[in-house]
């Protein structure tokens, strides 16, 4: 067994390990640290798959940020003391139909892949960790130059929709 | 720097780039417009929409790609950016004294605004599904938070929570159908989409991707089945920004689903004519069979609104037959100006009428009309009966080259089911004619001179250009021969 | 390649034993002598009181929403500083136009009082 394999095996456990302390905890704030754990860890799978980038954003921007947004509304609402809401009839069974389609499907896709082509084909060359992430600034910053200023623009905007959403006209 | 970047990326986005800098500088401006005389942040704001117009009238004619093919101007760009641009004056027109009678006066409303008008811009012109995806977002986030402008009404909180989960789920589609036909062909750009999926085997991937493609869209049109949301909120946004975002968020929609069909996916004709066929008869027989039941003169509004974008959705129909293409296409985009004319006159009327509360917003608060404001109720008469198709009204002229256009690409059923459903449109458009003309009634009318300015003006543009609609059709005729 | 990464997992390894040895160690060889007092939760002197978990203001709200908004701006220049070398002037118009347009909501929040607790 290569390292790479062994860690994935040990970050694989972890992670559904978190994510059903999150659905199985009964304490929302509990649920929300196990949901930064599950970020982690998925983090540490983007780095085995060579996107540095993308671990490096889902740690920064969810596993920080969102995850603020999210424990601080479980506080407002006081929502880890509420008691459970109603759930819709029959959810139960539906979501228990929907996984095993998703699991089928999943079975088959990994049988049919592996029969067909053998091994699940890698990329051709792993890059390190700079020359990924110069490869990504070339494509934002020349190839996605527009959509990179428009975002900027964007963020602008969801700035301007908060404040005036939450913030009364002084006098007003 | 001209290895990366030269003069042309800029001019091909310069009526949107004027229109972002003036937001920016507008939005700085209104910190320091004192709150009685928000009224400057309108007049600033609508010379940044001039402005912009000015610009995309002059560069007419012209043809450029920019910034590594993600966005092209053309004579399509040009008409429907000037449809836009013109939505938004319309839009400020209509917001100027409604927002001050409501108590909802705020600078950042006509800067939201513009910022939307831009991302409607920058889909309009875009060729590279990226710029669809962030350009359908920069449209989309102001319209959540003016729908939910009016805080102190809970309808209003509803329209604009409702509009901002189930746009973010629909955008979700949006972004799914990117990824499936980018794992399709390798490729976001219309061109890079086209080249690999004639050159490909395998489309499914494809198809499914253009499908949930068309999902997104439908939903941002509001195209019966993901048409849901929209009583609700246009119910409960206030007035003005309903009928701004009744016209423009579906110009923009419109517009980046006839670019995408047609220049990414004709390989795909097979399979996606019959869904747009399905999809154009299913929003005609919804929109119009629920509008039947309606009392509340918003909620008619927002279900001739699907019912109209079904009607517009014929002109996708026959995009996979090249003889037929260009006559379609031009009728739809002649169809989108016949709608948004009429659709802000006939919001204009319902804004002359509202009091504060939400009051005055019943099709029985209508009766009598006629006997106590004439022009105010001629005016609606003329825009129920462009709704409807009646003649002499531009309504009439564009449901007339819509129903040809599928007619010569053969399917002359959806053109049986335009027609059924326009007479039973009929029925609820004249009901509130009737009301007008017929039942007694003290109808309390505003006069905010903006507000009838943009009423008379639209009701005159409904009646003259049904005469000579001839230049308009020919404009769009040529803004999308230049395309192909 | 995952090589690279080795000084973050000394890191992480060296930095959870300093805290766990601290702490350990003050645990084995302090003296303990337990009463009431001490085992308080210790807040700033005071005696907390009522749940732990009480409701935050709504005022935490736009202070969130403003930090994920500056967050996933800052994660832009990560790719950028990386490509800084050869975009040049190029990369740096760039990236004062993007700093400039958020320097305008920055502006704004500012003025609007957004920034302030009241």
């Amino acid at each position: 067994m290569s390292i790479d394999l062994i860690l994935f095996l040990i970050l694989a456990v972890v992670a559904v390990a978190t994510a059903l302390g999150m659905l199985l905890s009964k304490n929302a704030v509990y649920s929300a640290l196990f949901l930064v754990l599950n970020f982690a860890a998925i983090a540490v799978f983007y780095l085995l798959l060579g996107a540095p980038f993308i671990a490096i954003s889902q740690v920064t921007v969810y596993a920080g940020a969102i995850m603020v947004l999210f424990l601080f509304v479980i506080m407002l609402l006081g929502a880890e003391t509420l008691a459970p809401s109603k759930v819709l009839r029959g959810q139960g069974w539906a979501a228990f139909g929907l996984a095993v389609v998703l699991v089928a499907e999943t079975v088959y896709l990994l049988v049919s892949r592996h029969a067909a082509v053998g091994v699940i084909a890698r990329p051709d060359a792993f890059l390190n960790t700079m020359d990924s992430l110069r490869e990504i600034g070339k494509a934002l910053f020349i190839q996605y130059l527009l959509p990179f200023e428009v975002t900027s623009i964007l963020l602008l905007v969801a700035m301007v929709g908060a404040i005036v959403l939450t913030r009364r006209e002084k006098g007003g | 720097m001209s290895q990366y970047i030269n003069p042309s990326d800029l001019t091909t986005i310069l009526p949107a780039i004027v229109l972002t800098v003036w937001a920016c500088a507008l939005l700085v401006a209104d910190l320091f417009i004192p709150h009685e005389r928000k009224g400057w942040t309108a007049v600033l704001a609508a010379l940044g929409l001039v402005v912009s117009l000015d610009i995309t009238l002059i560069q007419a004619g012209g043809t450029s790609t920019g910034f590594k093919g993600m966005v092209t101007l053309d004579g399509f760009s040009t008409f429907l950016n000037a449809l836009l641009l013109v939505s938004g004056l319309f839009g400020v027109a209509l917001a100027y004294g409604y927002v001050r009678r409501m108590g909802l006066e705020r600078g950042e409303y006509y800067t939201l605004l513009l910022f939307s008008v831009v991302g409607m811009m920058l889909m309009v012109q875009a060729s590279d599904l990226i710029v669809v995806f962030i350009a359908l977002e920069l449209l989309s986030i102001p319209l959540y938070v003016l729908a939910a402008l009016n805080v102190r009404q809970i309808e209003s909180e509803e329209a604009g929570l409702k509009y901002f989960l189930l746009g973010s789920f629909s955008t979700g589609f949006l972004v799914y159908g990117i990824a499936l036909i980018f794992g399709a062909t390798g490729s976001t750009s219309y061109s890079g989409i086209v080249t690999a999926a004639s050159a490909g085997t395998s489309s499914l991937l494809l198809t499914i991707g253009a499908a949930l493609l068309l999902v997104g869209f439908g939903f941002k049109v509001a195209a019966v089945p993901f048409h849901m949301w929209t009583p609700d909120v246009y119910q409960g946004a206030p007035t003005s920004v309903t009928a701004f975002m009744s016209s423009g968020a579906k110009i923009a929609g419109f517009a980046a689903l006839l670019r995408v069909f047609a220049l990414a996916f004709p390989t795909l004709t097979a399979d996606l004519t019959p869904i747009l066929a399905a999809l154009a008869a299913l929003t005609m027989i919804g929109g119009n069979l629920i509008a039947v039941s309606q009392t509340n003169i918003k909620r008619l509004l927002a279900y001739s609104s699907i019912a109209h974008a079904g009607y517009i959705l014929m002109a996708f129909v026959p995009y996979g037959n090249p003889q037929v293409m260009p006559v379609s296409v031009a009728a739809g985009l002649f169809y989108l100006v016949a709608y948004a004319v009429t659709n802000f006159g006939a919001w204009g009327v319902v804004i002359a009428l509202e009091k504060q509360g939400g009051k005055g917003l019943e099709i029985s608060d209508y009766a009598g009309l006629f006997w106590k404001n004439r022009p105010l109720a001629l005016a609606m008469t003329v825009f129920m009966l462009s709704l409807i198709g009646f003649p002499p009204t531009i309504g009439m002229v564009g449901k007339f080259y819509l129903f040809r256009a599928v007619i010569d690409g053969g399917f002359v059923w959806l053109a049986i089911v335009g027609v059924v459903t326009s007479l039973i449109s009929a029925y609820y458009y004249l009901r509130v004619v009737v009301n007008m003309f017929m039942q007694e009634g003290e109808p309390q009318t505003g006069s905010e001179f903006w507000v009838n300015f943009t009423w008379g003006l639209t009701a005159l543009m409904t009646i003259i250009i049904s005469f000579v609609p001839q230049p308009l059709f020919a404009w769009a005729s040529s803004a999308v021969l230049r395309l192909f | 390649m995952l090589i690279e990464y080795i000084a973050i997992a000394v890191l992480l390894v060296l930095s959870t034993a300093v805290a766990l040895i601290a702490v350990g160690l003050g645990t084995i060889f302090g003296p303990q002598k337990k009463s009431e007092a001490k085992s308080m939760p210790y807040e700033s002197g005071m005696s907390p009181y009522g749940e732990g978990t009480r409701r935050m203001p709504v005022r935490f709200y736009l202070i969130a929403v403003l930090f994920i908004l500056f967050d996933i701006e800052v994660v832009f220049f990560l790719p950028w500083a990386v490509v800084f070398r050869q975009l040049t002037w190029f990369g740096l118009a760039e990236m004062v136009i993007f700093i400039t347009i958020l320097l305008v909501g920055y502006f704004y929040a500012w003025k609007k009082g957004a920034l302030e607790w009241e």
